[in-house]
This record gives C-alpha cells, structure tokens and sequence, in this order.
C-alpha cells in the first residue's frame, strides 16, 4: 500500500488558526479521549502514574516565543514591526499530499487513501520498524513500545463518516472540542469550500514546503499585533491642570 | 494492494446521557457515551448555552478523573497520627453516627463550635442553609480566599460583579480588556468569545504581567507590575477627564454622579450623602436652583459645584469629588509610569483608544426599550468597551480598591451593561448593596436568624462582640475585615488552633485541600492541623471531611465520608448560588447519576455529600430537616432540590415548577422536576426578552421580568455607586461617630481603607518587606488544563504538566546569577524553597511566576513515591504567609479580607549544587498506596469491540487501598 | 537520532558479513585463495548477515510480522533491503555449493577454487546481491529528508566502504594462516581504502558540522521570518519524539569519539598493514586480525555517531 494513490479530488484536513489559539490542550486531550477508544486505540500510557508518565498523542500544543520583528519590505510585501509575542502551536498529523512516512513504510502498514487523502496506519500490518516516523518531519508519528506498533492522528476517520453521530458532529473530536473554535476541518480540495476560503482569506501557510511533503492542513497565521496602529497623534497640552469646574456649565438631563 | 477495510462507523456507545461537566467550576453541558456501562466519550453538549458543544481539556478528561486510581471507595477512619494518612475504612452506619455523636453535643452546647467550611463545591444553596439551620456563624466558602475582592467591589458598586456574575458584549465589543486573567470559572464561555472577538477583529488587551494563554492572542500586551493596577486605571481615569472623554450623561442616568455629599468636616454626616426627610439622595438641579430628590427626572444636575442645602449644610456632587481626586497630578500618566512599569504614552494611548471605542464607534442597537421612569427609547446607545478582571486584581491587598477603579473607568465610559460593554447576568445585578445581612442571633430552635454569609451595610451588621473583637472564628465582618462577604476560610485553621475569639470543637470540610494548595503558609497549616495541647489532645479537637479523592487533605481528617464522583450524583447548580446564566437568559443546571456509584468496583460505597449532609441533619433532628416525629424530612439530596422551598415557591431550581411543571421561577414543587432537566440535556433557560437585555439596572422591561423570578423586590431603578457611602459609614465609626465603634487598634486602618472613593495603596507586602531583600514579584496563573490540585491524579492531564518550574525572565535571571535551568533558592519574608528555574522572556521582568497547586505532597492522589510532581514540582504556596510581614492582620485586603496571594515578594539566588534537585520543602509521603504503575491501555476494550485487530485484551487494574 | 543498539549492530555485522560474501566471492572468481578459506569465510558471512537481521528484528515491536517487510519493495529501501538481504542467501549457497568439489578429496587447505559456470554466475550474484544490500541498507538513511545529515551523498559510499573494509579485512584476515603472507597487492589495497575511508569520514563530519538544518524552527511553525524559541514544550517529560529523535551528544564527547572511530577503522588497519612483514611482534594472520576487529569497532563507533548526530527536522519543534 505504500505506493500513493493517484491525488485524491477530496482532500481532508485540518486548518488551524494560530492568531486564535489560546493554547488550552483541548485539542489535545479530546483527540486522546476519542481515540482511546476508536479505531486507532488504545492511545497506552505507560507509567501512568508513576515517574515518567508517557503516552501516545496524536496531537500536542507546543507553545513558542516569537522575537520582536522590526517592519521590513515594502508595498504590497511590507511587513508591519511586531513586538514579541507568545505563539500557542498546536502540532497533529498534516496528511500530506506527499507522505514519504507512507512511502518508506516496508510493510504496507501506513497508507493514504484514494477516496479522500488521510494518511493512516493499518495496526494489523505494522511491524513497528518505526521507520515511517523518522520519515515525518513533523513528529506526527506516534510509536508506542507497550502495543508495538506505530499510531498516528486518524483524522478521526471513524467520527468524520460515522452515521451513528448527528450529521453536524461528524467532526474530528479536536475541532469540535476547540473552544476558541481555532480548528476547522473539511475540504481543502475543492477551492469553494468553507475552509478553503478561510484559507485564501487569512493566507494560509504550509508547513517547511521546501520539503516536498505537500501538506493538506494549512495553518492561518497570527494577523499582524496593533498597539496604536501607529496613528500619528496630535497631543494636546497635558501639563495644565484642568479643573473640575469645566463642568460647571454643562447642561445635563435626567 | 487494497486497503483495509475500515468500519468508520462504529457504535460509540451503546447509550449517551447529557449531564453537566464538574472537571472544573464552569459547568459545561456534557454528552455521556457509555458503552457497556463504561465510559467511551465525554463530549461537549451542543445544545447546551454554556458551552455550546465545545470542551476543554479538563472536560476532555472526565474518563481519567472517573476512574482515578486515587478515588475513594468507603469511609475512613483515622488509626494513625493525623497527616499520616493512615486510617481503617469504616461502614456508613459508623461513620454517620460518629460524626452525629460529635455535632449533636456542639449544638446543644454552643453551636459556634462547628466550623464549617467548603471549597469548590457549587452547593452553598444547601450548605449555607445548613449552616444556618445548625446554628453556627462559623460558615464559609472558599470565597474569602478566591475572589471576594471582585465580588464585593462589583456588588457594592455595580450591583453585579465580574467573576461568573457578568460578562463582555461579545457579540459588539470592539475593545477588550482583560486586567489579570489567565483562565477564570467562565473558561469556555471566554473561549468561545475571545474566538469571536478575533474573528470580528475587535482589539484586545491584556493586562497582565505574563504573557501567556489569552494574553497570547491579544493584539496588545501591557505587562505591567503586580499591584499598581489600580495606578493603572487611575491614570486613565486622569486622561479621561482630563480631554473630557466620558459619559456625563451615563453617569447621571444611571450612576451617583450627581448625588449631593455632604461636607462637614469633622461632623458626623460629613461625606454620607445629603437626603430628604424620606431618605431620598439629594442633587442640584440647576433648573430649579435647589436640592431636589436626586432620582427624579427631568432635571438638570449639577456635577460639579458646592451647594448650599435646605438645613445649611454644605455638599458637593460625587462627580466633583471624584473629578478632583482623579485629576491630581499623582495620578497622571507621567507620575504612575515608573510605578506601573507602562510607558506614559503607552496609557495615554489607551486611553484614548478606549474612548474612541465607547464614543466614536456609534454602535446603536435599533431596540426599542423603556427605562425605569417611563420614558421611550427607540434605540440602545452602544459602548463597545468591554473589560473582564479577575484574580490578578482581587488577590492583592489592594484589589477590593483596584476593582472598584476599574468599574469607575468603566462607568465614565458608559460601559456598564450598554450594548458593547460589560453585561450583567442575571439574577445580577442586585440593589447596592444586597439586602441580606449576616445572620448574628440564633432563634429558639437554635437556627440562625439569617444566613451566616451577607452583605453589611455598615458598623452595626459587624459580627463583633462587645468589645469590638471578632465573633466569627475567621475573623469575617470584624473590624478587621468588615466587609468579608464570603468569609474567611484561609484565616480558619490559624484560628482554629489558636482558639482565637473562642476555641472549635469540629471542623467540617467540603471539597478543599486546606493542608496544601488552598493553604497560604502550608508547612505552619500542617503544624496546626496536627499541634497538640498540653493534656496531649489536638488543639482542633475533631475534624470530619468529604473528599472524593486521596487528596492531601484527606490525611488531615479524623473521619473521611468519600463522595462520588461527578458522575454518580445529584447536584443542583441553582440560581440561590452561582448559577449559569448568561447575559441574554436566566438558566440553571442538574448533574445527575450517569453512572451508579457502587458497579463501579467492588465494594465501593460512597455518597454524595449533600445526601450525607441532610442526613446528618435529620439525625441531630435539625429544623426543617425533619418532621414533627422527627423522621427525615428528605430522602436524599434529589428530593431536596425538588421539595424544598427557601420561601413559598422558591426552591433550588427555577424551571418546570409547579405541580405540572409549567411554570417557571416561582411554583409549587414539581415531583418531575429532576425528569424535566434530564429531558433537557440537564439545564433549564430562559431568554431574557430583547428590551430588556441591556441598561438592566434601570430598564423597566428588565425589572419587571426580574422581579417575576423573585430576583429584587421591586422595580426600582439601581443606582450605580461611583461614591459608597457604606464606605464613609466604618470610616466615620473610625473617626469616631456613631454607635458602633472600631477598637483603638483598628481605627487608622479603617479610616484608610474604607475611602468612599477607590483608592490605590501600595500592597501590604510591598511595604513591609524590604524592596532591596526581596526585589521581585512572584505570582502564579491557573494553567488551563488543569484544575488546582485535583488535575494531577488524571493520567492524562499529568502528562501535560508532571512538574512545574519557575518562570523567570532571562534578564532576571542574568541579575541574580541565574542560568536557565539552575536550580535556585526562593525566598520571602515567610520561607524558603529550592526550585528549578526556566527563562521566558514573556513576563514582566520584575515579577516570576509559576503554575498554579501542580506540587504535589510525595505519596498524595496516589501518585508514585518519586512522582515528579513531588520530586521537582513545587507550590508557591510555601513562600506565602497567611500574616502581613508585620504580623498585625491576615495577608488580606484590608477591606474584605480577601487572600493577598499575589502580594508576594521574593529573592532568588542560584542553589548549590547539593540543593539540585529534587525541589524543597520535601515533607514525608503520606501513607497513601501507590496506583497501579501497569501501562494504562484505556479504550482498548472498546476498540476491540468496534474494529478487527489483534490488539492485546485490556489488562485487568490492580488496585491498592490505603 | 537516537542511537539504538540493535540497529547499529545490524548495520555493522550485516555490514561486514556482505562485504566478506563480495570479496570471497571476488577472490574466488580470481582464483588464488583456497577453497577452505573461502567456505569459511562465507559461513562466518553468512552468520554475520543473519546475526545482524536477528539484531535488526529485536528493534522491531512486532518481530513476528517482520514477513510482512517484503511486500513493499517497490518504494521502500526498507523492504528492498529486507528483501535483496533473503535474495542473497540464494547466490551465497550456490556459491557455497560450488566451492564445494575443490574441498572434496583435497587435503586440509582445500584446493584451489575453479568454479564452472554456474559456480561464476553464483559468485558474480553473489557480488550484486551483497553490494546492493549494503546500498538498500545505506538508502534507508540517505531517502530520508528529516535528517539531512542521513541525506548527504556520502552516506552510500560511507556504507559500502565500511562493508568493503570490514569484510576486506576479515577475508584477509581469515585467508591468511600461520606462515603465509597476504599479497602486497592486498596490503596496498587495505590501506588504500582505509585511507579513502577515513578521508571520506573526515570530509563527511566536516560537511555535517558546517551545515544548518535545512529549515529553521520559524519554518517549521510556517513563521519563516520569526525568530522563535521554546517557551514551553507540549508534555514536560519524554515522549517517543524526543527519546526517538532528539537524542544530544556533548560535542567534545562526539570529537572524541569521532577520533576513537578514525583511529580504530583507519590508522589501526593501516598501522597493522604496514606492520605485516616489517613488525615480528604478530604473526602477519593476528595482525590482519587486528585490523579486521579494530575496523569493526570502528565501524560500530561510527554507526554510533552516525545516529546520536544525525539531527530529525522534528527536534525544532523541541
Ligand atoms: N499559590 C496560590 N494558591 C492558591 C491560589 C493561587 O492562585 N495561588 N488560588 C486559590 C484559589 S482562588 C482557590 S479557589 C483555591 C482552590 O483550592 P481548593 O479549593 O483546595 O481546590 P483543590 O485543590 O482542587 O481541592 C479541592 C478538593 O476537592 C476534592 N474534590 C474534587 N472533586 C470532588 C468531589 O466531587 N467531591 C468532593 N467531596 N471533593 C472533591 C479534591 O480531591 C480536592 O481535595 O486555591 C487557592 N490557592
Ligand atoms: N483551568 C482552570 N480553570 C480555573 C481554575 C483552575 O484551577 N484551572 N480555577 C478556578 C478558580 S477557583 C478561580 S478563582 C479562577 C481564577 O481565574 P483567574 O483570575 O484567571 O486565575 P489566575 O490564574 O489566578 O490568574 C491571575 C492572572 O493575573 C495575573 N496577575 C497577577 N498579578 C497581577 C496584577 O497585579 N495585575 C494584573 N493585571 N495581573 C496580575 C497572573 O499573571 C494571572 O495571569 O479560575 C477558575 N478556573
Ligand atoms: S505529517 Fe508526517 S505522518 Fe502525517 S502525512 Fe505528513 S509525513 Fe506522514
Ligand atoms: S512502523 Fe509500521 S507503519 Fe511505520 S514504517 Fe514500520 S511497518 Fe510501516
Ligand atoms: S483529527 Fe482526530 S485524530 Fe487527528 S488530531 Fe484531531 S482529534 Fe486527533
Ligand atoms: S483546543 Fe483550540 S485553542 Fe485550545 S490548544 Fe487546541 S487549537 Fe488551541
Ligand atoms: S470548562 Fe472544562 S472542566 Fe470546566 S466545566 Fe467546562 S468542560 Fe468541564
Ligand atoms: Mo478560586
């Protein structure tokens, strides 16, 4: 199965919108919770209590700190100064477009499929050689020792096409869990979808693309800070004190 | 090759009920998937108006929280030392009659000798009113130690507050202002309208010495210093005047600007406002010349001007009052700059932006409204500036002052519940202040004569003796802290020990681990819960506490009575407490069983505390908890919230009363109650009609819809308190009128600190340490995924944070000789502890900080022996003292008592080797039995269920008991 | 990268065992090495092969299903190699098979080996399938663009030298009983490629030490023009990620390691090639022996280092 299927028309995904993400581990922990018990469970935690607790996730908030920027460019590629900022990242599988983590795969076990592009692993197949995540640049592979096999974000497929959930709840557990609603899923294939828009809206961004990976989700990057919008203003004389009795002559009305 | 198949439609449970989340105390609507009586999914409940199908990540991991291994499965007894966490699990039967034959000696004897004290519980409804129906004074939640500065500070000016009882415009707001919020109860309320807010680009800012969670993703950071924002708001106040940027209209309408004070210096009505011989308030209307009812309308009142009363007497409006003390100079940009760490254009900018916003946004909602006189409207005038502040205001000795501040800046605007703004949720807002007074006397059945919590309205509701000292064992509406509405639970065990005004007999706990990160001053607590007196007997003789988990504090207790988890009870979250509505509806809210308590392991036998409690009621025969024959009066907790009415047609819940359950409020007792909410989805809401949604405190549509649920009593307009005159009223007890007198010792403080208008003053720590020994700030912030101590025994949530550090910016650290990642000694006034340092250039760089209780005690939640969060996780809580460094009052704000948490100050310089690692303090582990160290493969049972695979069956959990 | 031991002994013995099976079966299409020599010498190959396959199973989590690593052959070095690694066992026991009528009869040393056509076709297989599974092998680190030090071009000669050397070594070493001395030809040849590989390693290390990762952390959060540091990782203890592939070395501890490894592959074996003849202190065999096991150990130092400073792309994450 390692060889890719011809580019699916449908491309699931995820896209995630860093000026809105507060950094909360939602995302996270309901992606744990569902999965634990989906179809890539158990997400097995060793030493759960004890030491050095260590778990499969398939989806972690990494938190960053950006330098302050000076403005640079001009016209219509001008970069506005930035100050510092506080980043909240959150990091899951990209199901890419172009997955070397399928293509190393010696066994079959990791696959992307035909019909709508997620990128998977078939536990039944997997040997646990691991290689598929060195093969990911973006750390979304998930190897556990205890189950011996190699576990990855499912894009919950088992939630996105599932007829037992109301049809608006057939969501990844991750957006629908985001309390800032920061994550949105849907079809980055079709140009005319409601994230594909968002996309082109915000200026989407792919992830190290000088590496060929092709990634279908998309991250919206942190709009531009404004403290002042730089407005020149025009102060007014502050040394003089002014006295309350300006409002001496102000007409009220009760 | 083909691909698998998958079944991408699996069963994801075999049954799904709705209930409310208790991961935290923001009370989300949940979705319950079980699938062969186990938990499969907890999901956020769409149709529910807190949360609206969102979760976080507390919620997430309900699953872990239900099945904890450190969940309590019978009730304890101690056998060991008490805080060796040794005990001998006892039937109900025992326990029950144990405690009753402890309680009912106190009640006959003095029931002030039953110290009752809960903390995160949401049940106050219920535990306040037993606490009254007992007797005793010495009632509190953990209130006094939480927020209690933004409580009062709002409720006795706004009639409202911030905290849970009133949020931003989310839907108008153009400009936000977050002063000191990392997470706070309303967590994904916030959430979901910070999501908004950034979609709409509306400007936030943060205020905030850390930059961190919310304070990431707004558009500005203003990373000021712990304790002067109340410098802050004073500055903008300043440059609001200053350009003449505000509401005078507003404030006249709606506020006490124009209220006649009276100046007599010396006298003992100087600064009580002048009234007409029925009490009324008096203004100047210009028109007439002369002082009239200052709540009549069409008049033109003046704001500024001496005026000459009826009697003679001299007065002022408050505006001029306040006009004069905020356009001082001391208070401009330029002078608090320094102190505040914010450059002064940066506040003269804000100010500006702030005006901008409320004044040229001309937001104006086209709906037609009447206000509280009469008059017409055809259109809701818009301020679009909102402004949330929560602990990194109110934890300081100041904060009761600063809060007040930030509602005078907001009044100025014109901001208080005007499209845009802050908004009340009802029952909010209240009469200024609340009716409902402290109960101090006890009836002939023993009972209160009102409840042990209240609001004074001046010296003469103090709970003090005689002499002026203290009645209450925390102190709470003393002279000291007179206005401590929600107690003092951070001062009780100090007292308790001390037996200061009188000794305790039994100390009755809910739900707070006041052995560790509840506590200021842990290590003295610990000495305290567990000092002897001379006849070998502990100095707090008995202690009975209701914990659902292997906490801390459960090794403190001499009787344990394990509670359920919040998926095996009843419990009402009712509009008598601390309810779920929002702006725009009335709602309250049910958890119910989800799952039966004892088919959750073997042997397991555990109730719900407030079941436990009315049965402990029935059996010391209290009133109102039995019948004439004195049988129990309630079967359990569920037939309390549905039959028990506080007054005639009022009970725990406001929806489906009345023998059919049409209506709503107000009724008689529906015996399908409890069916009614679990229908639907376990809340019951109503919509606040559109007229009535804004300008609530003199909107007659409002009032009116208020007085229906019972909310006030009368439609009168609520006029908003720039000025507070039960302030004035202790300061001139303090200076020497009226019939109530502060002690000698107490009266400078009291003339201080009860200033009628909001003052700044430095935080007592501030001042009484010195500024070069301990230079820096320390604070902590909630992290969002955790929830104080009882996050860390959840295998999930752990793993996100098994240890702390503290966070310090790298300059700091290049200051002190600190290295990222030295380990370092912290110390204050009050202690020392070893921890390990992390640089971030995200905070302000006088002030460190850490996450909040993710230290653990070595042993407790049955975590493993070497558990890092024992090991190299720390509680700040060590440094703090529960004293003011002179040791004259409680580390308290000096007006409500309040916790000063944040006053903190410290030195940090680099550990020596030997001291690397693992963290101090270290105390010994408690006797608890380690969990399971097995890997844990939850879910696996599930996903064999569902998808073909070899997966190994789930392994079977051992368990250990203590 | 974090350096685990079964993949390091994997690649060294594998390495060395299919090395040996190429010069034996050189030797053999030469003709002057006896056949006893050669027999085993392709044993001890064929044991260093699958002891390094048996390593390579202990690092998978699911060794009974290793079957299922030749499926995939058409994308996947990993599976190419599995399955040019089982391919080799077929020309490697024809080969045996054919060295075996020059023992048949003969005395102790075995006779010359003149292989028939079919013994040829063996041995030249044999040749194609070592070679190429030490190039499988080499192309599972150099296919990999996470770790740009893996991807470097010469990551492939590096392996087929280090399989030549090994394999070289043990063939002369084993080719060489008491008394006898290897050819002069042969000794330059060692020393020829232990020079070239040291050459080699040496330009490798500097190459590696003198490139940036080929993205930065601002790249890897899609903030290319963002200076960006940690603030605060998503778990604060391990996780597979960073005990997998943010494995540290102290720098002064690698430089020195990097010295052991050179010393071991290169100097030692050319120190004890120029020995042979000139130094009486060993017999010219235990010499070769030297060399052979020294350039093992050298080889295993340099598949440690190899791994421990490989960087994953993932780490800028961390
Ligand atoms: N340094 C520092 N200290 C602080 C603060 C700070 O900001 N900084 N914040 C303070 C504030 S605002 C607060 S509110 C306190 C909070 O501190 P606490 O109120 O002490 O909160 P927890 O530590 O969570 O303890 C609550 C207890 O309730 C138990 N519990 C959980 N669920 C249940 C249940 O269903 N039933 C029963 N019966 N028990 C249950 C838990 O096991 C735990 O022992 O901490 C205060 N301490
Ligand atoms: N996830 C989660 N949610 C919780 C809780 C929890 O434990 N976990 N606890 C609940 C409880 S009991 C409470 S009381 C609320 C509290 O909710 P918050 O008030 O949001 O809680 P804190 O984390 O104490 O936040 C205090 C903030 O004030 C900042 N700060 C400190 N000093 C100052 C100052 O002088 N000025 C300003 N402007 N800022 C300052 C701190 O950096 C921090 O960001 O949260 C509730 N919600
Ligand atoms: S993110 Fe990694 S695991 Fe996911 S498809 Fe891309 S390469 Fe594969
Ligand atoms: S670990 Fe499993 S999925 Fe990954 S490459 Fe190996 S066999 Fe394929
Ligand atoms: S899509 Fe599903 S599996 Fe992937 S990160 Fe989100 S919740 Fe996890
Ligand atoms: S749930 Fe949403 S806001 Fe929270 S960390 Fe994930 S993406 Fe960010
Ligand atoms: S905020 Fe989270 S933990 Fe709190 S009630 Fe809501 S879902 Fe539960
Ligand atoms: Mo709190």
């Amino acid at each position: 199965m390692t060889a890719l299927p011809p580019p699916s028309k449908v491309k699931l995904g995820l896209v995630i919108d860093l000026d809105t993400c507060v950094g909360c581990h939602a995302c996270a922990v309901s992606c744990k919770e569902w999965n634990a018990g989906g179809i890539a469970g158990p997400l097995t935690d060793s030493d759960p209590y004890g030491k050095d607790p260590s778990g499969v996730w398939f989806n972690r908030v990494h938190s960053y700190e950006l330098e302050a920027t000076a403005g640079c460019g001009s016209g219509a590629d001008a970069q506005p100064a930035q100050p510092a900022q506080t980043l909240h990242f959150p990091r899951s599988c990209l199901h890419c477009e172009q997955p070397a983590c399928v293509t190393v795969c010696p066994t079959g076990a990791s696959y992307k499929r035909a019909e709508d592009g997620i990128v998977l692993v078939d536990e039944d197949k997997c040997i646990g050689c691991k290689l598929c995540s060195w093969a990911c640049p973006y750390g979304a592979r998930e190897y556990s020792a205890v189950e011996g096999v190699m576990k990855k974000c499912t894009l919950c497929v088992d939630r996105i096409y599932n007829q037992h959930l109301d049809e608006a709840e057939r969501q990844p557990a991750c957006v629908q869990a985001c309390p800032t609603r920061a994550r949105h899923f849907g079809d980055l294939g079709d140009p005319e979808s409601d994230i594909s828009k968002l996309v082109a809206a915000r200026g989407g961004v792919d992830l190290m693309p000088q590496l060929g990976y092709r990634p279908v989700n998309q991250y919206l990057p942190p709009r531009p800070r404004r403290a002042g919008d730089g407005e020149a203003v025009v102060e007014e004389d502050a040394s003089s004190p002014v006295s309350p009795m300006r409002w001496l002559h102000r007409i009220l009305k009760r | 090759m083909r691909e698998p198949k998958l079944n991408t439609s699996p069963s994801p449970g075999d049954e799904v009920k709705t209930t409310t989340c208790y991961m935290c105390a923001c009370r989300c609507g949940i979705k319950v998937w079980l699938s062969d009586g186990r938990i499969r999914y907890i999901q956020g409940n769409p149709a529910h108006p807190v949360n609206q199908g969102v979760l976080c990540a507390k919620g997430s991991a309900g699953i872990m929280q239900h099945y904890s291994p450190a969940r309590l499965d019978k009730p304890l007894l101690r056998v060991g030392e008490r805080g060796s966490g040794e005990f001998r699990e006892i039937e109900w039967d025992e326990a029950l009659q144990l405690a009753t034959s402890w309680l009912a000696p106190i009640r006959e004897r003095n029931p002030d000798e039953l110290a009752f004290f809960t903390g995160r519980d949401q049940s106050q409804a219920l535990t306040g009113w037993w606490a009254q129906q007992f007797g005793t004074i010495n009632y509190a939640a953990h209130g006094g130690f939480c927020s209690v500065n933004m409580a009062a500070g709002g409720l006795y000016t706004l009639g409202g507050s911030f905290w849970e009882f009133g949020e931003p415009d989310w839907e108008h707001t153009r400009y936000l202002m977050l002063w000191g919020v990392a997470e706070d109860h309303d967590s994904n309320p916030i959430k979901l309208g910070l999501g908004k807010l950034k979609a709409r680009g509306a400007k936030i800012v943060a205020v905030n010495p850390v930059r961190t969670g919310y304070g990431a993703i707004a558009d500005e950071w203003i990373g000021i210093r712990p304790g002067t924002d109340g410098l802050f708001a004073f500055a903008l106040i300043h440059e609001l005047l200053r350009s003449d940027r505000i509401d005078l209209d507003y404030l006249v309408r709606y506020a006490n600007a124009h209220w006649l004070v009276v100046r007599n210096p010396g006298g003992a009505d100087d600064g009580l406002f002048a009234r007409d011989a029925d009490g009324n308030p008096l203004c100047f209307d210009r028109n007439a010349g002369a002082a009239v009812d200052a709540n009549t309308i069409d008049v033109a009142p003046a704001v500024v001007g001496e005026a000459t009363l009826a009697d003679g007497r001299r007065a002022v409006p408050v505006f001029q009052l306040l006009a004069e003390r905020y356009l001082d100079p001391r208070y401009s940009p330029d002078a608090v700059s320094e102190r505040c760490g914010i450059p002064a254009d940066t506040i003269r900018r804000i100010a500006r932006e702030l005006a901008q916003a409320a004044f040229d946004s001309n937001l104006v909602l086209p709906i037609a409204w009447t206000d509280s006189w009469g008059r017409e409207h055809k259109e809701m005038i818009g301020r679009p500036v909102a402004m949330h502040a929560m602990r990194g205001i109110s934890a300081h000795s100041n904060g009761f002052h600063t809060c007040r501040a930030l509602h005078v800046l907001q009044l100025l605007l014109g901001a208080i519940d005007a499209p845009g703004s802050f908004r009340y949720q009802p029952p909010y807002p209240k009469p200024i202040p609340l009716p409902n007074r402290p109960g101090k006397a006890r009836k002939p059945d023993g009972s209160l004569d009102a409840g042990p919590l209240g609001y004074v309205h001046g010296p003469e509701d103090l709970l003090v003796d005689a002499d002026g000292k203290p009645r209450r064992i925390d102190h709470a509406f003393s002279w000291a802290y007179p206005l401590a509405a929600h107690g003092m639970m951070h001062t009780v065990l100090r007292n308790a020990w001390a037996g200061d005004p009188t000794k305790i007999d039994t100390l009755l706990m809910f739900m707070a681990n006041m052995s560790w990160n509840s506590a200021m001053n842990t290590r003295e607590t610990l000495h305290w819960l567990t000092d002897r007196d001379a006849n070998g007997d502990y100095r707090i003789p008995r202690i009975i506490y209701s914990d659902a988990y292997a906490s801390e504090m459960v090794a403190y207790a001499d009787l344990v009575l394990p509670d359920t988890t919040y998926l095996e009870r009843f419990d009402a979250i009712s509009l008598l407490d601390r309810p779920i509505s929002d702006a725009d509806g009335v709602a309250d809210a049910i958890r119910h069983p989800v799952l039966e308590a004892a088919a959750q392991a073997p042997g397991r036998d555990v109730r719900g505390f407030q079941s436990v409690l009315l049965e402990l009621g029935a059996r010391l025969g209290l009133p109102g908890m039995v019948h004439a024959d004195g049988s129990p009066a309630y079967r359990d907790y569920a037939d309390y919230i549905v039959r028990h009415e506080r007054a005639p047609g009022l009970g725990l819940l406001a929806g489906w009363r009345g023998a059919d359950g049409g209506q709503h409020g107000k009724g008689a007792p529906n015996p399908a109650q409890l069916d009614a909410y679990i229908a639907n989805n376990g809340y019951w809401r109503q919509e606040i009609p559109e007229h009535a949604r804004y300008y609530k405190m003199a909107n007659r549509g409002y009032l009116e819809w208020a007085r229906g649920f019972g909310f006030v009593a009368s439609t009168a307009p609520i006029v908003l308190q720039l000025y507070s005159e039960p302030l004035q009223k202790f300061r001139l007890a303090a200076q020497g009128h009226g019939a109530v007198q502060p002690p000698p010792q107490h009266r400078q403080r009291v003339a201080t600190y009860f200033d009628p208008l909001p003052i700044w003053h430095e935080p007592f720590e501030h001042d009484q340490t010195s500024r070069d020994a301990y230079p820096l700030n320390a604070v902590t912030q909630r992290p969002m995924f955790m929830y104080h101590a009882w996050g860390s025994q959840n295998a999930w949530l752990r793993q996100i944070a098994t240890r702390n550090f503290l966070y310090l910016h790298p300059d700091t650290g290049a200051r002190h000789g600190v290295a990222d990642e030295d380990w370092i000694e912290v110390a204050s006034h009050h202690g020392r502890i070893t921890v390990q340092a992390k640089f971030a250039a995200n905070v302000q760089p006088d002030t460190v900080w850490s996450w909040n209780a993710i230290g653990k005690r070595k042993r407790a939640w049955r975590l493993a022996q070497d558990a890092p969060e024992s090991q190299q996780g720390f509680l700040l809580n060590h440094l703090i003292s529960d004293v003011t460094p002179k040791g004259d009052y409680a580390n308290a704000d000096p007006v409500t008592g309040q916790a000063a948490w944040f006053d903190l100050r410290v030195s940090i310089r680099k550990a020596s080797d030997a001291q690397a690692g693992p963290s101090a303090p270290q105390l010994p582990g408690l006797a608890f039995a380690e969990a399971d160290e097995r890997p844990l493969r939850y879910g696996a049972r599930f996903r064999n269920a569902q998808h073909r695979s070899q997966a190994k069956p789930e392994s079977p959990r051992r368990k250990k008991r203590p | 990268m974090h350096p685990a031991l079964s993949v390091i002994f994997f690649t060294t013995l594998s390495g060395a065992g299919y090395g040996l099976l190429f010069w034996s079966a050189l030797a053999a299409l030469g003709g002057d090495t006896p056949a006893r020599a050669l027999l085993v010498a392709t044993a001890l190959a064929l044991v260093l092969a699958s002891a390094g396959l048996l390593a390579s199973f202990s690092h998978l989590g699911k060794p009974l299903r290793a079957w299922r690593a030749f499926s995939q052959w058409r994308t996947s070095w990993l599976s190419r190699e599995g399955v040019a690694a089982v391919l080799t066992y077929v020309p490697a026991l024809a080969f045996a098979a054919a060295l075996l009528p020059a023992m048949i009869g003969s005395r102790a040393q075995g006779g010359p080996v003149a292989l028939d056509a079919a013994g040829t076709l063996a041995a030249a297989a044999l040749m194609a399938c070592a070679l190429a599974t030490v190039a499988c092998t080499a192309m599972i680190y150099a296919s990999l663009k996470p770790i740009p030090a893996w991807r470097h071009r010469l990551v492939l000669p590096g392996y087929l030298g280090f399989a030549l050397l090994c394999g070289g070594l043990l063939l002369a070493a084993i080719a060489t009983p008491a008394g006898t001395m290897p050819t002069r030809g042969m000794a330059l040849g060692g020393i020829g490629l232990a020079a070239l590989l040291g050459a080699l390693k040496l330009h490798y290390w500097r190459a590696i030490d003198a490139t940036p990762l080929p993205a930065t952390r601002g790249d890897a959060i899609g903030l290319p023009r963002r200076t960006v540091t940690v603030f605060e990782r998503p778990h604060t203890q391990s996780n597979y990620l960073t005990r997998e592939m943010a494995f540290v070395v102290a720098r002064t501890h690698a430089q020195r390691l990097r010295w052991l490894a050179l010393l071991l592959f290169a100097v030692a074996p050319i120190a004890c090639l120029f020995a042979l003849g000139r130094s009486h202190a060993f017999a010219p065999g235990a010499w070769l022996w030297i060399a052979a096991l020294a350039a093992l150990a050298g080889a295993f130092v340099e598949r440690w280092l190899f791994f421990a400073q490989a960087r994953h792309l993932v780490t800028l994450y961390y």
